[in-house]
């Protein structure tokens, strides 16, 4: 149980930074998320919490105190790493207590906690196996178990489910959200997948390039993204972008031309904008609907059916693509035309510099 | 086609390696028959192929040295050796496999190159350091010079096993709490200990055969079983049976144990290879 912080943190490997100065407090019991395409420093970052990583420049701070030269084993953290990193040679008990043993717990005390924990985790059965007899998902359980054995301050978790099949993926994010829940300490989980942050954290902090994009609750990054990166980022399929043209601009309503011809009216954002002004619209696939009569106009690609609902994958006359979410049972053919009606309510503006223009 | 074609590259690689081994054999082999000839027989051109066996020249040698102390010596000087390099080849083996700088590969290569410098090249101030520091004619002296002699080969194998090991997971056990001597001992050790084996016994091997230092630092009291062997010999190859049967007797304990721990020995070795 702890809080961390991390105030102007880089990271510099020879001549070019990698981080570049990220500011940040992880809340007590907190699950956040750092997620990010791979190169944008997020395990990096996560490996300058463990200590694994030196800093550069700039202070870590756990439960209030500068730990930049405590050791990693010294920081009362713990690590469930990617390709689980057991130790090969011991036991699944042997790999859970080790912690405790290097710590002086007496044998008694150690075999009772690393039984409680594998009660938790089910996985009593496997305590006498050697890791090279267990599959990918009973590693990462045990991964996560000996990681829980020590009662850390706070768990690190670099990419814990990346190696696992889609199904094991499933079920051990809502363990895992369950886990937080009944052991209620701060979780730092790192991962490349939007997807998994937003269904387990509480927060997300976007990185790109070293730099902390935006953070926030999962749906505050998915309704308010701050730059064209979160928005690209956050949300599957991706949310759609087109280049228009400011052609008219009043206090509440812009008219916005698309490269493609047609045009769109949507709300003015603060400050608003000069006509002839470039910029990118934004707009999520929930909200473009096909309709006899709207603003794009283009000719079907894919359409992808998924039970409950469908997304028509289409392309623009001017060979943008464009994608819509539809009923369940819509029925269309490649090459056939389609017009879309966008929810302009919905749309999300952006300068030439990427940054959201914000209502 | 194929499998013929393999099934006959087979066959040519079993010969080939078959009449390597014996070639490099033969020598031994021939040393060891020598030893049970007389001195006339050991000499005689054409060499004579069936002879009357005799151990006159080990009742011979046995009776004009002793044979214990010279063994004596050389086990507590090849493991003595050993474990020294061991101690320091460990720890640096290990920061140069898992902390490396920009200047570990040339720290790495300058080590092997004192291995390219001839050993006579330095015997002088080896020599006058051994005598001022009161190290020459004792065990420790020569396990002083053998462990340095021996520790670029000790750290560079040590090195190339110690990369096998992901350094994960070393990571996880510093993140478990362990300091760097628990990581060494409770983790590290254990996962490239066929690796540390084989390095330990090659070192035992080389410190076992090293003749030059124990030759030129030792007289009587540490006298290992090389100096052994080249007291029988004599400039003008008088008494081949004799030295035959001292050289003998000076291999037969290293080549029992090479045998011994040659499973040991080619697991280690390849190692990085089969993984």
């Amino acid at each position: 149980m702890a809080t961390i912080e991390l105030r102007n943190v880089r990271k510099r490997f020879g001549a070019h930074d990698v981080i570049h100065g990220v500011d940040l407090l992880i809340r007590d019991r907190e699950f956040l998320a750092f997620v990010g395409p791979s190169g944008s420093g997020k395990s990096t970052l996560l490996r300058m919490i463990a200590g694994l990583e030196a800093v550069s420049e700039g202070e870590v701070l756990i439960e209030g105190r500068p730990v930049q030269n405590v050791p990693p084993s010294q920081r009362g953290l713990a690590m469930v790493f990617q390709s689980y990193a057991l130790y090969p040679h011991m036991t699944v008990a042997e790999n859970m207590s080790f912690s405790l043993r290097l710590a002086g717990v007496p044998k008694t005390e150690r075999d009772q906690k690393v039984r409680a924990v594998a009660r938790v985790l089910e996985m009593e059965a496997l305590l006498e196996r050697k890791p090279r007899q267990l599959s990918g998902g009973q590693l990462q359980r045990v991964a996560i178990g000996r990681a829980m054995v020590r009662q850390p301050k706070a768990f690190l978790l670099d990419e814990p489910l990346s190696n696992l099949d889609a199904a094991l993926q499933a079920q051990m994010r809502l363990e895992l959200v369950r886990l937080h829940r009944e052991l209620a300490t701060t979780m730092v989980y790192v991962t490349h997948d939007q997807h998994e942050a937003m269904t387990m954290a509480d927060r997300i902090v976007v990185l790109n390039n070293g730099r902390v994009e935006q953070m926030g609750s999962p749906l505050e990054l998915y309704q308010r993204p701050a730059t064209l990166f979160v928005a690209g980022f956050i949300g599957t399929p991706k949310m759609n972008f087109l280049d228009a043209e400011v052609k008219a601009a009043t206090a509440r309503m812009l008219t916005l031309a698309f490269a493609e011809g047609r045009g769109v009216n949507v709300p003015s954002p603060a400050g608003g904008l000069a006509a002839g002004a470039k910029i990118t619209l934004g707009i999520r696939p929930e909200h473009v609907e096909l309709a006899p009569e709207g603003e794009l106009h283009g000719e079907v690609d894919v359409l992808e059916q998924l039970g409950p609902r469908s997304y028509v994958h289409a392309r623009l006359a001017d060979g943008t693509r464009l994608v819509a979410q539809a009923a369940g049972d819509t029925q269309l053919r490649g090459g056939e035309s389609v017009v879309f009606r966008l929810h302009a309510d919905a749309a999300h503006l952006f300068d030439g510099a990427g940054k959201a223009l914000n209502p | 086609m194929v499998s013929n074609a393999g099934g006959r590259r087979r066959w040519g690689l079993t010969i080939a390696g078959w009449a390597v081994a014996l070639a490099m054999f033969f020598p031994i082999l021939w040393m060891f028959v020598t030893s049970f000839k007389t001195e006339i027989t050991a000499v005689a051109t054409p060499p004579a192929l069936v002879f009357h066996p005799t151990l006159a020249n080990y009742v011979a040698v046995l009776d004009r040295a002793d044979y214990l102390a010279f063994a004596r010596n050389s086990v507590l000087v090849s493991l003595g050796s050993t474990l020294v390099a061991l101690l320091l080849g460990v720890p640096a083996a290990y920061s140069m496999a898992f902390f490396p700088t920009r200047r570990t590969r040339d720290l790495l290569l300058w080590m092997l190159s004192t291995r390219m410098l001839p050993a006579v090249g330095v015997l002088v101030p080896i020599y006058l350091l051994w005598r001022d520091l009161g190290l020459l004619d004792s065990v420790f002296g020569l396990i002083v010079i053998d462990s340095l002699s021996v520790l670029p080969i000790v750290v560079w194998m040590l090195f190339s096993f110690f990369r096998e090991v992901p350094a994960v997971i070393l990571e996880a056990s510093r993140m478990d709490g362990a300091r760097p001597l628990e990581e060494l001992i409770h983790v590290l050790l254990p996962l490239s200990g066929p690796g540390i084996a084989s390095t330990a016994l090659l070192s035992i091997i080389l410190c076992w055969n090293e003749a030059f230092w124990s030759l030129n630092l030792t007289t009587v009291k540490a006298a290992t079983l090389t100096a052994f062997t080249a007291s029988f010999s004599s400039p003008e190859g008088l008494f081949w049976a004799k030295l035959s049967a001292a050289s003998t007797l000076s291999i037969a304990p290293i080549l029992v144990f090479g045998w011994l721990s040659q499973r040991q020995m080619a697991r280690g070795l390849s190692m990085g290879a089969v993984k």
